[in-house]
């Protein structure tokens, strides 16, 4: 099981990175083969921008989509901005390549000063992964700045929500092995996002 | 190998003057480069198609027999040609008579475009992008093949009894490209009809140019046209080059720093480490170029982008002399370990040729060779 924790935290450290590691952690209590890479789009953000000005993707970012494309699973942290997910964090996920999240099941994190921004994973996030089609966990977990110090709940929340991944996974897994027919690439060897052909020309003539 | 240059046609300020030239003397000047290119030794010159500006190119066909009046040898060709969103009745028509008054000196190559309102623009909705490309290429590769045309499609309005004239020059249609930056299926029509592939190799890192194009070479392959590696391969790329790397890069930095596709985004270094932009002396742009190979295999056809970002046309001048000082080496370069079964670009000798093999053969001599519906006999003749 490949969990991918892709967090868009700023300052270093930074609580989103804090959350998306805890999450990480927790899965990997349950699940100790779980393999977790993690993705911090700060280390790629003026690349981020750069993709998105001249649609030159850098080695290094390259490298993190490929990792966000090969996930069985993703955890997804941001910071909360002005109200709602951090620009940065969104920037990110409008440069992943059309429809590799579909069906993938995402866990999403959020972090803010104060628990009145809970409702920013509802309000900003939820939308934008139903957008890419992503099985998106109803549980998100928000970390104010106290549940750092004070609560044992955020543990919970995070074991909980680790939990539910898992199991959100593995039935992924299933329902991808019990689809009758998985509609088999044309070309068996071009398997990077993106270049896949799943149909040979006559067939797509044929289904203009 | 054909080396080639083209262009998109931008009208761009001059980021150290500050100006932009007019239209007028735009469009004057991309006849200038187009002669400039055939006279430095060059073998293509391809043109670009938009209906926006800062682009003057909306009429390729226009411009390219212009410059087929004022060359000799040049192979004229576009970048690209928007197959989505012309009619391909038209596109038939065109380039058959381009084809004729350039005495055969004329390919095209098929792109989507990228530029979304054109779409609606000319009646058509961008989502239906490769559906569009696949059935007018589909109609069109017939209206050159077929004297009488009965055909009906989704997108466009039904035909029958239809010939499209001029037929084309001897009966050879003009060679087609498919350009394609990231469709497989763009990649996959190429190998289905034997076309040539050509990828832009300008915003992307090699390895992604590398695995479109195995991935038609692969296909080609399955299509029965001949082997992988002897499948028709063109590449773009981009260069600006001065005796001294340092005065070429001193030079070209504020032009890269301007330019509407690259301002703002990443540095020269970075972007010419990425991609196959290389800014820096003859032997460099030499080297750097005749690496693509590794990444391709052997290939027919090298177009760069030299008229850009709003570089005087002086300038670019300059770039095609300093190109044709380095071309025999480029061409060496290039045929160096070329096995002698890898072919070269189909040209309209090349292609008469063949067909003159096939007619020798017998298997399509029952046709005649008089238009049945024209009754033209005189296009035969060579």
């Amino acid at each position: 099981m490949r969990i991918v924790v892709v967090q868009a935290g700023l300052g270093t450290p930074s609580s989103s990175r804090m959350l998306g590691e805890r999450l990480g952690a927790a899965v990997r209590g349950i699940e100790p083969d779980a393999e977790i890479v993690e993705v911090s789009v700060r280390e790629v953000a003026s690349d981020v921008v750069n993709r998105q000005l001249t649609g030159v993707a850098s080695p290094a970012l390259a490298a993190a989509l490929a990792d966000v494309a090969s996930a069985d699973g993703l955890i997804a942290v941001s910071p909360v901005m002005n109200g709602s997910m951090g620009g940065l964090f969104k920037l990110f996920f409008e440069v992943l390549d059309e429809g590799v999240l579909r069906d993938t099941p995402v866990l999403l994190g959020a972090t803010g000063g104060t628990v009145r921004h809970t409702l920013a994973i509802d309000a900003s996030m939820v939308p934008l992964f139903h957008y890419l089609r992503a099985r998106v966990l109803p549980g998100g977990v928000f970390a104010a700045t106290d549940d750092w110090g004070t609560s044992a709940s955020l543990t919970t929340r995070i074991d909980e929500a680790a939990a539910a991944l898992v199991a959100a996974v593995r039935r992924a897994a299933f329902d991808d092995a019990s689809r009758p027919t998985p509609l088999k690439p044309v070309d068996a060897q071009s398997s990077d996002a993106g270049l896949v052909l799943e149909m040979d020309f006559e067939s797509m003539l044929r289904d203009l | 190998m054909q080396i080639g240059i083209f262009s998109v046609s931008d009208i761009t300020v001059d980021p150290t003057t500050g100006r932009a030239p007019t239209e007028a003397q735009r469009i004057r000047d991309i006849v200038t480069i187009a002669k400039h290119a055939e006279d430095v030794g060059l073998d293509v010159f391809a043109l670009g198609e938009h209906h926006n500006p800062p682009f003057f190119s909306s009429s390729p066909t226009t411009t390219l027999a212009f410059i087929a009046a004022r060359t000799e040898s040049l192979i004229l060709s576009t970048a690209t040609t928007l197959i989505t969103t012309n009619d391909p009745v038209k596109i038939a028509e065109d380039f058959a008579m381009l084809q004729h008054l350039a005495g055969g000196r004329v390919d095209l190559m098929m792109g989507r475009g990228n530029t979304g309102p054109v779409y609606p623009w000319f009646g058509q909705d961008i989502r239906d992008g490769i559906r569009l490309a696949l059935e007018n290429y589909a109609l069109l590769h017939r209206l050159w093949r077929e004297d009488v045309v009965d055909w009906e499609g989704k997108f466009r309005t039904p035909l029958h009894g239809f010939t499209s004239t001029p037929r084309p020059l001897d009966d050879v249609p003009p060679f087609v490209w498919h350009g394609s930056i990231r469709s497989p299926e763009i990649a996959e029509q190429a190998a289905y009809y034997g076309d040539g592939f050509f990828h832009n190799n300008i915003f992307w890192a090699m390895d992604h140019t590398q695995r479109m194009v195995e991935l038609y070479r692969r296909r080609f392959e399955h299509y029965g046209h001949g082997r992988a590696d002897q499948a028709i391969v063109g590449l773009g790329g981009q260069f600006f080059m001065r005796r001294n790397s340092q005065d070429a890069v001193a030079e070209f930095r504020p032009y890269f720093d301007d330019a509407p596709v690259y301002g703002g985004g990443p540095s020269l270094e970075e972007f010419s480490s990425y991609t196959p932009l290389t800014v820096g002396s003859p032997q460099q742009v030499l080297e750097r170029t005749l690496s693509f190979r590794d990444h391709v295999g052997h290939y027919q056809r090298q177009l760069f982008l030299l008229d850009h970002a709003g570089l005087p046309t002086k300038t670019v001048l300059e770039q095609l002399d300093l190109l044709g000082e380095i071309l025999p080496a480029m061409r060496e370069g290039f045929d160096a370990g070329r096995p002698a079964d890898v072919p070269e670009a189909p040209t309209h000798a090349s292609l008469l040729a063949a067909r003159g093999a096939v007619d020798a053969g017998g298997l399509d001599r029952d046709v005649p060779v008089r238009d049945t519906v024209t009754g033209a006999t005189d296009r035969i003749a060579v």
